[in-house]
C-alpha cells in the first residue's frame, strides 16, 4: 500500500498541488488585473475608477464575477450549442495550459520541457479557434465578422511574432525557456541588444490579444461587441477572464525572453535579496502597465491599416532581423550557455 | 510507465475516433474541428515517442495555421444538408468505385511493403539514442549539415509555389480607389490648412 502511494499517487498529487499554487494566485491576478484597469484608466481619463465596493472598490472584481456567476446563460436560436458552449471553455483553458512551462523562479516550473518556448507559440496559436468558434456558432453577423477578423489579424502576426521569437533563441541558444532566462544571466538582459525586436514583440502581443488599438474582433463602434455578442453570463465571464489571462500570459512571455524573467535588475545586495518570483511578477506588472498605457492613449486601427503593418511593415523588419542576428551570432561566435 | 501507457491509449483512442468524425460528420465545421482534434491528439502521440520538436511544429503548422485556414473556408460556405444528401444516390456509385480503386492501391502499397534490408540491419544493433543532444538540436545538426542541399530544394519548392498561386490568384482591378501610405504620411499640415484672420462683422 505505502509503495501504491508513493510510486502511483503522491506523483500525481504533487503535480496537482503545483499546479494549484500557479493557477491560484493567476486567477487573483486576473481579476486584480480589470480592477487595475478600471483604476489605471480612471486616473488616466481624470475619474476615479470603482471606489464604492469594499475599501478603495478593492471588492468590486469579486462583485462583478458573483453577477456573472448568477446570471442566466442565453443560447441564441439558430446557435450550435456545443460549439457555442465550448468555444469560451477552449478559450479560458488554453490561457491556463499555457503557464505549465513558464518558469515564475530559478527551477519554480511545472514542466521544465526542453521546447518550451515552441509549446507556448503552438498554445497562443490555438487561441484563434475560441473566438472563430464563437463567431460561427453564435449564427449572427456581427459575431461573425468579428470571428474572421480575429482570424485574420492573428494569423497575420504570429508570423512576425514566431521570427522575434527566433532571433531571440539564435541569441540565447536554446529552446527551453529556463535556459534563455539563464542566458540573460550571463550576459544581459536582451530587451538591449534586440532593442527594436523587443518593442515589435510587445506590438505584436497587443495584437495576438486583440487588446488596444488592434481590438477588430470587438470594434464596439462597428460590430457591437463582435465574437463575443450573443454571450452571456458564465460564457461570457469565461471569454472575459481568457482575454485578461492571455494578456498576462504575453505579459509573462515578454519578461522571459526581453526583460530577464526572475532576475533581478542589478545582482547587488538590496535587489538579489527579493525573490525571483516577486521579480517575475514585478516585470510582468510593469508590462502590463503598458498595455493598459496604450488603450487608453491610443485610437483604433482601421482594419486595412491592421493588415498593413503586420504584413508590410513588421514581417520585412522580422524577417531581416532574423538574417542579420544569425550572421551576427555566427560571425561572433556568440554563445552565452557555453554549448 | 503506467501513467504513459494510459496515455498512449487516450490519446490514440481520441485520435481514431475524431478522425472517423471527420469523415462522417454531417456539418464540414464539425469535421475540421474533429480534424483540429485528431492533428492534436496525434501531436500528444508524438510527445510520448519523445519527438517533442515534431509534436510542437505539428501543432504550429497544422493545427495553427493549416487548419485556421481550412476553418475560414468552410464557415463561409453556405450548407444545406438537405441539399447535400439530394445527390447522394446518384453519386454513390461513381464514388464508391473510386474509393474501392484507393483501397485496392493501398492494398497492394502495404501488401509490398518491405523494409530495406540496410534499415532491418539497424533494428539489430540500433543506433544508441544519444541523451545529451536535445530533439530540436539532432535535427538541426542533420538537417543543415549533411541534407542541406535537400533542405533548400524543398525551400525553393515551397518558394515557386507560393509565387505560383499568388500570380494565378492576383488579379489588378481597374478602378479602385487606393490608399497611398507614403502621401499620407507625407501630408503636412501648412499643404492643406490655411489660417485666416477674421475681422469681426466682414467674413473672409
Amino acid at each position: 500500500m505505502t509503495e501504491f502511494w508513493w510510486v502511483y499517487l503522491w506523483p500525481v498529487l504533487w503535480i496537482v498541488i503545483k499546479i494549484l499554487l500557479l493557477v491560484v494566485p493567476l486567477l487573483i491576478g486576473v481579476a486584480y488585473l480589470t480592477y487595475a484597469e478600471r483604476k489605471v484608466i480612471g486616473a488616466m481619463h481624470l475619474r476615479r475608477g470603482p471606489n464604492v465596493v469594499g475599501p478603495y472598490g478593492l471588492l468590486q472584481p469579486i462583485a462583478d464575477g458573483m453577477k456573472l456567476f448568477f446570471k442566466e446563460t442565453i443560447i441564441p436560436t439558430g446557435a450550435n450549442k456545443v460549439v457555442f458552449l465550448v468555444a469560451p471553455m477552449l478559450t479560458f483553458s488554453l490561457a491556463l495550459i499555457a503557464w505549465a512551462v513558464i518558469p515564475v523562479g530559478n527551477g519554480l516550473v511545472i514542466a521544465n520541457i526542453n521546447v518550451g518556448v515552441l509549446y507556448l507559440f503552438a498554445i497562443s496559436s490555438l487561441g484563434v479557434y475560441g473566438i472563430l468558434m464563437a463567431g460561427w456558432s453564435s449564427n449572427s453577423k456581427y459575431a461573425f465578422l468579428g470571428g474572421l477578423r480575429s482570424a485574420a489579424q492573428m494569423v497575420s502576426y504570429e508570423v512576425s511574432m514566431g521570427f522575434i521569437i527566433i532571433t531571440v533563441l539564435l541569441v540565447a541558444g536554446s529552446l527551453n525557456l529556463s535556459d534563455i532566462v539563464r542566458a540573460q544571466q550571463e550576459t544581459i538582459w536582451f530587451v538591449v541588444p534586440l532593442f527594436p525586436m523587443a518593442i515589435i514583440f510587445f506590438i505584436t502581443t497587443l495584437a495576438e490579444t486583440n487588446r488596444h488599438p488592434f481590438d477588430m474582433p470587438e470594434a464596439e463602434s462597428e460590430l457591437v461587441s463582435g465574437y463575443n455578442v450573443e454571450y452571456s453570463a458564465m460564457t461570457f465571464a469565461l471569454f472575459f477572464l481568457g482575454e485578461y489571462a492571455n494578456m498576462i500570459l504575453m505579459a509573462g512571455m515578454t519578461t522571459i525572453l526581453f526583460l530577464g524573467g526572475w532576475l533581478p535588475i542589478l545582482d547587488v545586495a538590496p535587489f538579489n535579496w527579493i525573490p525571483g518570483p516577486i521579480w517575475f511578477a514585478l516585470k510582468m506588472a510593469f508590462v502590463l502597465f503598458i498595455f493598459l498605457w496604450v488603450r487608453a492613449t491610443f485610437p483604433r486601427y482601421r482594419y486595412d491599416q491592421v493588415m498593413r503593418l503586420g504584413w508590410k511593415v513588421f514581417l520585412p523588419i522580422s524577417l531581416a532581423a532574423v538574417v542579420i542576428v544569425g550572421g551576427i551570432v555566427v560571425t561572433f561566435d556568440i554563445n552565452p550557455l557555453g554549448r | 510507465m503506467i501513467i504513459q501507457t494510459l496515455a498512449f491509449y487516450l490519446f490514440s483512442i481520441i485520435t481514431i475516433v475524431a478522425a472517423v468524425m471527420v469523415i462522417s460528420a454531417r456539418n464540414p465545421v464539425h469535421s475540421v474541428l474533429f480534424l483540429i482534434l485528431a492533428f492534436f491528439n496525434s501531436a500528444g502521440l508524438f510527445v510520448l515517442l519523445g519527438a517533442e520538436f515534431l509534436a510542437m511544429v505539428m501543432v504550429v503548422v497544422y493545427v495553427g495555421a493549416v487548419a485556421v485556414l481550412f476553418m475560414f473556408v468552410v464557415m463561409m460556405l453556405d450548407v444545406n444538408i438537405a441539399e447535400l444528401r439530394q445527390g447522394f444516390l446518384q453519386y454513390l456509385p461513381l464514388g464508391g468505385i473510386v474509393g474501392l480503386v484507393l483501397l485496392m492501391e493501398l492494398a497492394v502499397v502495404a501488401g509490398g511493403f518491405v523494409i530495406s534490408p540496410e534499415v532491418s540491419e539497424r533494428f539489430a544493433a540500433p543506433i544508441p539514442v544519444p541523451s545529451d543532444i536535445a530533439n530540436t538540436e539532432a535535427l538541426g545538426n542533420i538537417i543543415y549539415t549533411k541534407y542541406v542541399y535537400f533542405f533548400q530544394a524543398a525551400g525553393i519548392i515551397l518558394l515557386v509555389a507560393m509565387i505560383g498561386a499568388i500570380v494565378l490568384t492576383h488579379r489588378s482591378r481597374e478602378g479602385t480607389r487606393k490608399q497611398r501610405i507614403s502621401n499620407q504620411v507625407n501630408r503636412r499640415p501648412e499643404d492643406t490648412i490655411e489660417i485666416k484672420k477674421v475681422s469681426t462683422g466682414s467674413g473672409i
